[in-house]
């Protein structure tokens, strides 16, 4: 009976050293405590979802930047493209050019041959023209240092005229 | 070891010496003695610290003297006797006066007293201290006596108070859960220590779970909502004729459930106490009338049970610190839930 009699003195001073010990643990322990606790909780939880946003900030940025890659392939295949344009083009006028170019140096060659040959066609002409007058002219000399033949000569020339 | 040991042979000396060389020993007188409070602090064989003693009565007003003048238990002084760790008042023939006896209210520090301010005074350093180096650390991983203690707050934060008295009430209930798990714990183990500065048996002592429960009590009533009055006087959803059984019994209720911290601390405590030194209690008995051989041969085994009883206290140490703190969350749950009909 004595072991659950609670004596006055031991209540007395358990009640004064327990209520004192929640105090001053409330005031410089557990408030503290709970306080760092929480703080340190809130701020993981905090860096947390700042991992989090970043991560969704990161596939984002991934995102836009394979959208600007592909259009830079798209604008240098447009590019590529006009410049392919371009160089055909380009290359078909330079063509072009190239052929009337040539095609008049070819006219005017031509011409400038056909003028040189009418040249010397005129001038051919012209010196067989003397070159006859003086073949004629040495066998004139000829011929009439021979009378007889010199007659002959004369005679069938009319024959022949008459003959027209 | 060697410290139950030494604890033993203690044990053995006070029981030897009180009764005389030729009174049998007797375990029974050795356990009582050992589980109930003293006025002195045993330290080691005759080695005895006296404490203060302090009396008040109407007659003669408060009384502050030290205990060493009883001289345990041999000596008179100013009209006080120490017999079997009480004080009476003995007239000036050494007889008892029992009319004056039962009007003295003995405020001694008693062992259980000392033991109590030893621990309180340790567990403010350990728990200030604690708190300092999270100052110091913040926003760091805790460290050294931190890290120890911050699970066990975590625990009773996440585990207890947030899971009985849910997320919006449990933060002010908190100081008081922490305080409690760390009280009952630590006095435990120093219950367990069988040399000074422990031994005292203060959690198995009657009069400190009292006091724990009564201040649970307090804490249930100031904070109780009214849904749980309603919930005690008249249950939601019950016949009215059912009421008249379930009151009584729910008004009963709520003084049980301080009595059941009580109780359940008390006992387990003090029955741990009393197994142990029933244990050593063998040695002795086995051993006496100089049968030292008989002594002997008993201590082996029983040295052997008795380290696994005291592991096995150290668990219950922390179980029952554990549950009664469990026990009040969930009385505090009661107390602030609100109406969900």
């Amino acid at each position: 009976m004595e072991l659950i009699t609670p004596q006055i003195g031991l209540l007395f001073w358990m009640t004064i050293s327990f209520l004192t010990l929640m105090f001053i643990l409330k005031r410089f322990a557990w408030g503290p405590i709970m306080g760092a606790l929480k703080e340190r909780e809130d701020s993981i939880s905090e860096a947390l979802d700042q991992a989090r946003l970043a991560k969704e900030e990161m596939d984002k940025l991934h995102s836009s930047n394979e959208k600007l890659l592909e259009d830079a392939k798209a604008e240098r295949n447009e590019m590529i493209k006009e410049a392919r344009e371009l160089k055909d083009s380009i290359v078909a006028e330079a063509k072009e050019k190239a052929k009337e170019v040539t095609d008049k140096e070819m006219i005017s060659a031509r011409e400038n041959i056909a003028r040189e040959k009418t040249a010397a066609v005129s001038e051919i002409r012209e010196q067989v023209a003397l070159l006859s007058i003086e073949i004629a002219e040495k066998i004139l000399k000829e011929q009439l240092s021979d009378g007889d033949k010199q007659k002959q000569r004369a005679e069938d020339m009319l024959k022949d005229l008459e003959l027209n | 070891m060697i410290a139950l040991l030494m604890s033993s042979s203690a044990m053995a000396g006070s029981g030897h010496d009180t009764d005389g060389a030729n009174v049998p020993f007797s375990p029974s007188e050795l356990i009582m003695h050992h589980i109930m409070d003293a006025h002195s602090l045993h330290i080691v064989g005759d080695i005895a610290l006296p404490l203060p003693i302090i009396i008040y009565s109407s007659a003669k007003g408060l009384e502050v003297f030290s205990s060493s003048n009883f001289h345990h238990g041999e000596a008179t002084y100013n009209g006080y006797r120490l017999e079997h760790e009480h004080i009476i008042v003995v007239d000036s023939e050494d007889n008892l006066d029992e009319a004056a006896t039962a009007e003295i209210i003995d405020f001694s520090i008693t062992k259980n007293v000392a033991t109590l301010l030893f621990g309180v005074i340790l567990l403010i350093i350990i728990f200030t201290s604690v708190a300092k180096s999270y100052v110091r650390n913040e926003g760091k991983a805790p460290s050294g006596l931190q890290s120890f203690v911050e699970p066990i707050i975590l625990f009773i934060r996440d585990d207890i108070a947030k899971a009985s008295i849910g997320e919006k009430h449990y933060a002010k209930f908190m100081p008081f859960l922490l305080s409690i798990f760390f009280f009952i714990w630590v006095f435990n183990i120093i219950g367990l220590i069988p040399f000074f500065p422990g031994g005292a048996n203060v959690t198995g002592n009657i009069a400190v779970p009292i006091v724990l429960a009564l201040v649970t009590f307090f804490y249930i009533i100031r904070n109780s909502g009214k849904a749980y009055w309603i919930h005690i006087f008249a249950m939601p959803g019950v016949p009215t004729w059912v009421l008249f059984i379930l009151t009584p019994i729910e008004i009963l209720g709520i003084f049980i459930k301080p009595l059941v911290l009580i109780i359940r601390l008390f006992a387990n405590i003090t029955a741990g106490h009393i197994v142990l030194l029933v244990f050593f209690c063998l040695i002795f008995l086995f051993g006496d009338g100089g049968n030292a051989g008989g002594g002997f041969g008993t201590a082996v085994p029983v040295m052997a049970f008795t380290i696994f009883i005291n592991c096995l206290e150290l668990l219950v140490g922390i179980l029952q610190a554990y549950v009664f703190t469990f026990l009040a969350a969930i009385y505090f749950g009661m107390a602030v839930a609100e109406e969900h009909h």
